[in-house]
């Protein structure tokens, strides 16, 4: 006993120690980002940025395969028990960077702290409770049986609840989620993923080394250090790579696509996305976009694929539906439909032959060639006799002004945070309600009750196959609607150094699994 | 004395005064900070309550007043990206790009003069005339291109093969334009020492010199023929001056003349200009600095402005203010060190 004992503590001593560290992951990383995190209080905001430091210093419970599947991470297993009930068992000997045991409790506590952040309260509305069965089992509970629970089960990455709980030496709530001025989470972490945050500086670099206890001995990442530098102008971060002064950037702007193909000692890795490109056509501004039939025109005549063509060179995939590939609600039959002749028509249908003049909006910094999306799409109009009267502002005046719906026709991106088709409805399409808050960037005003009670079965269908092809009905209606005019998915575009091998840790979330990196 | 030093700080105060109001009032117009702090599923009703926590709801007076009140006590507010201090954000900031004006300085200061000298002593030479033509084109070339075809040059590296390789000339042309690179293209370096307060310094490390040079030149380009030009102008006048012939005639020798009797009188314009111009090279620095995305005030202010996230601009915009304020105060300060006959409170000598 005393002998196992000792050979317990001997590993103990040999996992703690940097030495053992440096013998699997010796590596350095330099990564560029086009932005740092801008907390560390994964709680405090939704966003890629925070996302990806998600998946380096913490772990969900399950996590996204490249093909949209589902692998487990501190969940090992996960059953249904009623339709409104999944079991979940956890992994043990999982350690918190504090050194502190991940159990249940931490994942009652992160769940309780995720209905309270502002940012994420909308995905968990569905669930009421998580209820503890021992310290390694919980069951997650939703108030009406939820499709989705597996999806939303990929945002809950544990905190160490000892870690967050008490208070700072100044009296202040080490829980607390602050949206502005410092608190303790923003700047202090401790979760079980694989990497701890050694040294930060907002907007300059952030460092993080390999934590010593990670569970995961399996994985086959060897990168012990990882300096992430954000470098915001396009030219700057490809040259960083070009040069070697970093070993990863991401995101690659189309204009350097091909510079950095060229380059022998970099590997680009582009995907598909699943971000789509649309523009609402206001019906409550514009009364001839109630008509259907003006609608349809509009959409036969703008030319997808030319603008992923020539404004994206090819870094989109043309899309006349807003689910892309993969997606539930992705439906293989909806084809961009372009034909100048036919639009015409259905305007001279319309009564609109002589066309009309119309406002349009579009932000000039906030997805890849927006502005030049924008009059591209105002130029195509042209043809079929409407005017437009084009703006581009930079996002932070645009969204105020899509707010107030300001212009005719505006451009928006959206990506679903739960990778699913209904959330793009719900956000996009949804008849406007300010109290439910459903149609909240439905900025063209479209309204079908129908379309929406679809969705709404749909998304207390437990069988997935007959939610499919639920959600399909949908994309085929608003497609035959013309509800929207959407554009293309934008693609997503990674470059790293020859050597290092990005692609198998790469997905079309955007969330690199920088954990299982490999480096030559 | 006192009272020239008393007048300039009320100038300071009034300076600043102005453009808190200037820039409290364009607030509007530079969007919505809420964009950028949360995500875009979040509720109308949530927005809101942030908003009003912020107090952004309040009216343009109420908000002022607020923000005047707290300013007058030192606080110019937190910023809504870094959740800091906005002066303590500012502070951070201000040694990087204090390195980078100083180290253009120094390029500056070390080749304007002798080039501008020789090229008014010597206006026939063909060196002056290669000058003179270069600092036409270093002029009329932007920044941002200089500093884009420096990094493509010294960092990435360029290989040349116009000419024929097989033949030597060709050959030592195609080596003579092909450029190793190795340069660091962006940031400050990890290999800086701590000096005190927020200084972090790369004056003492290899590393952080070489990550200054690229952002440096860059940031000198725009500078050095102007100031080439008007050293060339000023000393051309000057030799020409009557006390200059009068030196000529007494035989003291060229040296003792061109530098010493010749050189201190065309500073004076100059150190006039120069003091301006470093006002405006902080201005530069918001070019160069995204470039070579270099951690210091400029690139700070840019994506503070992209973000709306105002109370740091504000305060940017009036320590840039009080920089100024500043800067031309000691360059009256040195005016009398460099000519005595000139009196600061405009009293008769």
């Amino acid at each position: 006993m005393k002998k196992l004992l000792a050979a317990f503590v001997g590993s103990m001593a040999l996992a703690s120690t940097p030495v053992a560290v440096a013998a699997d992951a010796t590596k350095n990383l330099k990564v560029a980002y086009d932005a740092d995190p801008v907390t560390l209080d994964i709680h405090e905001q939704l966003s890629g940025g925070i996302m990806q430091l998600s998946h380096m210093s913490f772990d969900p419970l399950l996590r996204w395969t490249k093909d949209l599947g589902f692998e487990p991470r501190l969940a090992e297993s996960w059953e249904r028990v009623d339709d409104n009930t999944m079991r979940f068992r956890l992994r043990k000997g999982v350690k918190f960077h504090s050194g502190n045991e991940f159990t249940s409790a931490d994942v009652e506590f992160t769940f309780d702290r995720l209905k309270q952040s502002q940012d994420f309260k909308a995905i968990f509305k569905p669930f009421s409770r998580v209820d503890v069965i021992d310290e390694y089992t919980f069951d997650l509970v939703t108030s009406e049986p939820y499709p989705l629970l597996l999806n939303t089960a990929t945002y809950i990455f544990p905190l160490d609840s000892k870690f967050y709980s008490g208070q700072t030496e100044d009296g202040k709530d080490k829980g607390a989620i602050l949206k502005h001025g410092s608190s303790f989470a923003s700047d202090n972490l401790s979760g079980t993923g694989p990497y701890t945050v050694t040294e930060r500086k907002q907007g300059v670099r952030v460092e993080f080394e390999r934590f010593a206890d990670y569970w995961d001995i399996d994985s086959p990442g060897n990168v012990g250090k990882i300096v992430l530098t954000p470098i915001k102008e396009n030219a700057t971060r490809v040259s960083a790579l070009l040069s070697g002064g970093v070993d990863f950037i991401a995101p690659v702007p189309p204009n350097d696509l091909d510079r950095i193909k060229r380059d022998r000692n970099s590997e680009l890795v582009t995907m598909s996305g699943t971000r789509i490109i649309l523009f609402h056509m206001n019906q409550e501004r514009v009364e001839a976009f109630k008509n259907p039939k003006v609608r349809q025109a509009i959409a036969y005549a703008i030319n997808q694929e030319g603008i992923a063509a020539k404004i994206m060179k090819g870094f989109a995939t043309p899309a006349a539906q807003m689910s892309p590939a993969g997606y539930q609600g992705h439906n293989e039959n909806l084809k961009p439909r372009f034909d100048v002749e036919k639009a015409k028509k259905l305007m001279k249908e319309a009564g609109y032959e002589d066309g009309f003049t119309i406002t349009m909006m579009a932000p000039n910094n906030r997805y890849v060639n927006d502005d030049k999306i924008a009059q591209a799409a105002a130029a195509m109009l042209a043809r079929i006799n409407i005017k437009v009267d084009l703006k581009t502002l930079p996002k932070a005046q645009f969204w105020p002004e899509y707010d107030n719906r300001a212009a005719d026709m505006m451009l928006i991106g959206w990506h679903a945070d739960t990778e699913d088709s209904a959330n793009f409805y719900e956000f996009l399409t949804f008849c406007p309600d300010a109290d439910s808050g459903a149609g909240q960037y439905n900025a063209g005003n479209y309204c079908n009750p129908e379309i929406d009670a679809l969705v709404e079965k749909a998304n207390v269908e437990t069988d997935l196959d007959k939610r499919a092809a639920m959600l399909q009905d949908v994309e085929q209606r608003l497609y035959d609607d013309a509800a929207f005019l959407p554009l293309h998915w934008q693609d997503l575009a990674w470059a790293a150094k020859k050597g290092v091998n990005i692609e198998p840790v790469l997905n079309v979330m955007n969330f690199p699994y920088l954990g299982d990196l490999v480096v030559e | 004395m006192l009272a020239f030093l008393v007048q300039r700080v009320s100038q300071a105060l009034l300076v600043m005064f102005v453009i808190s109001v200037i820039a409290f009032a364009i607030q509007d117009g530079l969007g919505d900070p809420l964009q950028e702090m949360v995500g875009m599923s979040v509720s109308s009703e949530e927005r809101e309550a942030i908003r009003e926590e912020l107090g952004l709801n309040d009216s343009f007076v109420v908000q002022y007043l607020r923000f005047a009140g707290s300013a007058i006590q030192g606080d110019l507010g937190n910023s809504y990206f870094y959740s800091k201090p906005a002066l303590e954000v500012i502070a951070e900031h201000l040694p990087a790009t204090l390195e980078l004006v100083i180290g253009a300085s120094l390029i500056i200061i070390v080749l304007s003069v002798p080039i501008g000298v020789y090229a008014a002593i010597r206006p026939q030479a063909w060196l002056s005339k290669f000058f003179m033509g270069v600092s036409t084109v270093g002029i009329s070339i932007p920044v941002f291109l200089t500093a884009i075809v420096l990094i493509q040059l010294f960092s990435i590296g360029v290989t040349v093969n116009w000419f024929p390789a097989d033949t030597g000339w060709g050959q030592w042309l195609n080596e003579f334009f092909t450029t190793e690179g190795g340069l660091p293209s962006y940031g400050r370096g990890d290999d800086l020492v701590h000096l005190f307060g927020t200084w972090e310094s790369g004056l003492f490390t290899g590393e952080g010199l070489a990550h200054l040079v690229l952002p440096c030149v860059s940031l000198a380009s725009i500078m050095l023929p102007l100031f080439i030009r008007l050293i060339r102008a000023e000393m051309m006048e000057v030799l020409q001056s009557d006390y200059i012939r009068y030196a000529r005639a007494k035989g003291l020798g060229a040296g003792r003349i061109n530098f010493l009797h010749a050189l201190k009188n065309t500073m004076l314009p100059v150190i006039t200009v120069g003091g301006v111009q470093l006002g405006i090279m902080v201005a530069y620095t918001i070019l160069t600095e995204t470039v070579f995305q270099w951690p210091g005030l400029g690139l700070m202010f840019l994506e503070a402005i992209t973000r709306s996230d105002i109370p740091l601009i504000v305060a940017y915009l009036m320590v840039v203010g009080l920089i100024f304020v500043v800067t031309n105060t000691l360059v009256d300060l040195i005016y009398g060190l460099v000519n005595p006959t000139v009196k600061l409170t405009g009293k008769k000598a």
